[in-house]
């Protein structure tokens, strides 16, 4: 392509010195080293159980939901499917919101068990936690099982039904046995580095994560210490997962061509159909009633809202915007430029803290910097650097195809450098582009992260309003804020994956 | 004149060998089975495959230390000869530079007429028919006006009366005599009547090419072979 090598080089540069450069200056700045207490190893061993558990459900309620989609009909099948992928953009703050309406004190659950005479049950703490992850993971491990389930050629189950072969031991569970131990493998990872769910749900002694430790550690001690020290530990348990999951293929979980459907010839009794759908309505209530509360409460709710909700909602839009473009053109450049420093490099912000890498920041803007005004630049930064490696598992394999199949034209035509990247590249990938950018703005426009660090009411985002409406339990307002919230992030992404779709030519 | 020098083509076990020369002013059909290396020449002469040894001249001087879009060559590929995103006058006006604005140079639509695609200029290749496609492409050549044109089956997706109307094309529009065209073909028929010369290829050896009639009317045992009689 004769690009200049420099540009990823500096992307690459840059992205070392946010991961491992930021975790040195918290290092640094830690003048004195008490050790890891207590609770903080509490943390750890919550962290590590929490995260466990969370795949174990997600995986296991997945599977049964995986194979009934695989093979049964009905109609708004696909919609279905393309539902389980909204999650991923869905702000956490709005889910747990959702969640708490469903299965908190004074939740539809809590409700009708008192009506019925027996006592309440309680999400805080471990199983609030458990209950959130699953919620935003069970998805994700549905349509990666399910794409095992799609990936056994029809002939095969046309095969195992002239032969009267169970088709369970003969095609599921080896496929089983494939997939599984990948789609754990990548939800005990993102529930590792679990914050927001954490600082909502969880708390105190028996329910902290390593990231909401280091939070507190920072936000209320200012021990950073601890802080860096924590932050090692929890670079060391991702680095652990990451490296485990080098030799175990992780499946892929945003692809399309899901709602292709399989002609099976076994499974029709009448039984089967009904646990089937049994369990793709247990799936859909537990999936869309914590939304539709999020709708029906926040509609009333919206009534509710302080004027500071504009500011704050300008403001979010803004990081949104702002870090989407930051994000995007860090991926274009490190897909262009390939090889395995990028791959590498790309993978590690997976393995950060968000939060040790936003407080390594403050620790080296603070010199030239009043930390409160970096609040936004910084979680602009942030949200740029935790979005890159979905970003970039869509836009890579784009740039790739667009090289193998016009590198040759190309280069007959003289199309090198910049003109070859406008010209051929930017409206090849146009598609995969936009709904790159998509993933970015909806992930910036719900984070609560590094902004509940050092935020005052001046850098105040719509989720951070949100967090500290519910926490002064004005929860008609955050509901309000809620309904906002997940509305705006929803047409950020609808609006750019648009963008990407108009007039490309396939 | 085209020379090929002393070349060797290596690729794993793949061996060609090649010492020859085309004259300009003439169509040379490359026929041989496939994987017999038809492609892969081609790919030496247009930069995008290094030979092991030898030379590629064109009128006496090496071309082989220059980039692709610096040599004399142009070349129609099997598939991928337009860019689907652009006009079909963007993508034919490509060739006077990297510049999409070259799309409305006069230039663009006399050779889009030449070739039979008058009032197409704002059309993307998939609203046209892939005969259609493939004279776009043709534009595009004709206006790069290299001396030498490689077609590498670029017709072999269409009917049979549509390749042999596009090869009709390339005789009555490219051909000049200053000009060097190699077709590679799997089919004798299109060799028989759109070619001046052959040049047979199999056993990891180019030969000389020879006059198209003399060849069919006293076919060597390798070309019976390779045709089944």
């Amino acid at each position: 392509m004769n690009l200049p090598r420099w540009p990823g080089a500096a992307v690459v540069a840059v992205l070392l010195l946010l991961t491992l450069g930021t975790l040195a200056a918290v290092l640094w700045r830690a003048d004195s080293f008490s050790g890891l207490g207590r609770a903080d190893w509490a943390a750890v061993r919550f962290t590590v159980i929490q995260a466990f558990v969370s795949a174990l459900l997600s995986v296991g309620f997945a599977i049964p939901v995986a194979r009934a989609l695989s093979r049964r009909r009905f109609i708004g099948r696909g919609l279905l499917i393309t539902l389980l992928g909204a999650p991923f953009i869905l702000p956490v703050i709005v889910a747990v919101f959702g969640l708490l309406a469903v299965f908190g004190r004074n939740g539809l659950l809590n409700e009708a068990l008192q009506w019925l005479g027996l006592s309440k049950v309680s999400i805080y703490g471990f199983s609030g936690v458990v209950l959130a992850h699953v919620f935003f993971n069970l998805p994700l491990a549905v349509r990666m099982i399910l794409q095992g389930w799609l990936a056994i050629p029809a002939e095969r189950f046309r095969l195992a039904a002239s032969l009267g072969a169970p088709v369970g031991v003969l095609l599921e569970r080896p496929m089983l046995r494939a997939v599984l131990p990948g789609a754990f493998l990548s939800i005990f990872l993102i529930c590792l580095t679990s914050f927001a769910v954490a600082l909502t749900l969880g708390g105190g002694p028996k329910a902290t994560t390593v990231e909401l430790a280091i939070y507190q550690a920072v936000r209320l001690d200012f021990a950073l210490d601890r802080a860096a020290l924590l932050a090692a530990v929890q670079f060391g348990l991702t680095i652990v997962a990451a490296t485990v999951s080098f030799w175990i293929a992780l499946p892929e979980g945003f692809g399309s061509g899901l709602d292709r459907e399989i002609t099976r010839w076994d499974g029709q009794k009448a039984w089967q159909k009904i646990v089937d759908f049994g369990f793709i309505t247990l799936a859909v209530l537990f999936l869309i009633l914590p939304l539709m509360m999020v709708i029906l409460r926040g509609v009333a709710g919206l009534s509710d809202l302080p004027s500071s909700v504009w500011p704050a909602i300008g403001r979010s839009l803004a990081v949104a915007l702002t870090s989407t473009a930051l994000c995007l053109l860090a991926s274009l450049v490190l897909a262009l430029r390939g090889g395995r420093a990028v791959n590498v490099a790309s993978a590690l912000p997976l393995a950060a803290s968000s939060l040790v890498v936003g407080t390594g920041l403050f620790v080296l803007v603070q010199p030239w910097m009043n930390p409160a005004k970096a609040a936004l630049p910084v979680t602009i930064v942030m949200n740029a650097l935790m979005a890159l490696p979905f970003a970039l598992r869509v836009i890579e394999p784009a740039v790739n195809k667009a090289e193998a199949d016009y590198a040759r034209l190309s280069d007959m035509l003289g199309l090198k450098g910049w003109a070859r990247v406008r010209i051929v590249i930017l409206p090849r990938i146009r598609r995969p582009f936009g709904f790159g950018a998509g993933l970015a703005a909806a992930l910036s426009m719900g984070d609560l992260g590094v902004i509940a660090l050092f935020a005052t009411e001046k850098q105040q985002t719509l989720p951070l309003l949100m967090y500290q409406l519910l926490g002064s339990y004005r929860n008609d307002a955050a509901a309000g804020a809620a309904l906002v919230l997940l509305g705006l992030s929803l047409a950020l992404f609808w609006l750019f994956d648009r963008g990407g779709r108009v007039d490309a030519d396939a | 004149m085209l020379t090929l020098d002393a070349l060797e083509i290596t690729q794993g076990d793949f061996r060609l060998g090649a010492d020859m020369s085309f004259e300009a002013g003439q169509v040379t059909a490359l026929i041989g089975p496939s994987g017999a290396g038809k492609s892969t020449l081609l790919s030496v002469v247009n930069g995008f495959f290094r030979q092991t040894s030898g030379r590629v001249l064109w009128q006496g001087k090496a071309i082989d230390d220059l980039q692709p879009d610096e040599r004399p060559v142009a070349t129609l590929f099997q598939d991928n000869n337009l860019f689907p995103h652009l006009t079909i006058a963007q993508n034919v006006g490509l060739a006077l530079g990297p510049k999409l604005s070259f799309g409305s140079d006069p230039r663009v639509a006399e050779m889009l007429s030449a070739v039979g695609l008058t009032g197409m200029e704002g059309r993307k290749p998939a609203r046209l028919s892939g005969g259609q496609q493939s004279r776009a492409a043709l534009a595009r050549v004709l206006l790069m006006d290299r001396p030498i044109v490689l077609l590498d089956e670029p017709f072999s997706a269409l009917g049979p009366g549509l390749r042999t109307e596009m090869l009709d094309l390339v005789r009555s529009k490219l051909l000049t005599p200053d000009r060097c065209i190699l077709l590679v073909t799997h089919d004798p028929d299109d060799a028989r009547r759109s070619s001046d010369t052959v040049a047979l290829i199999d056993d990891s050896e180019v030969a000389p090419p020879v006059p198209t009639e003399e060849l069919f009317a006293n076919p060597p045992e390798r070309l019976k072979t390779y045709l089944g009689i």
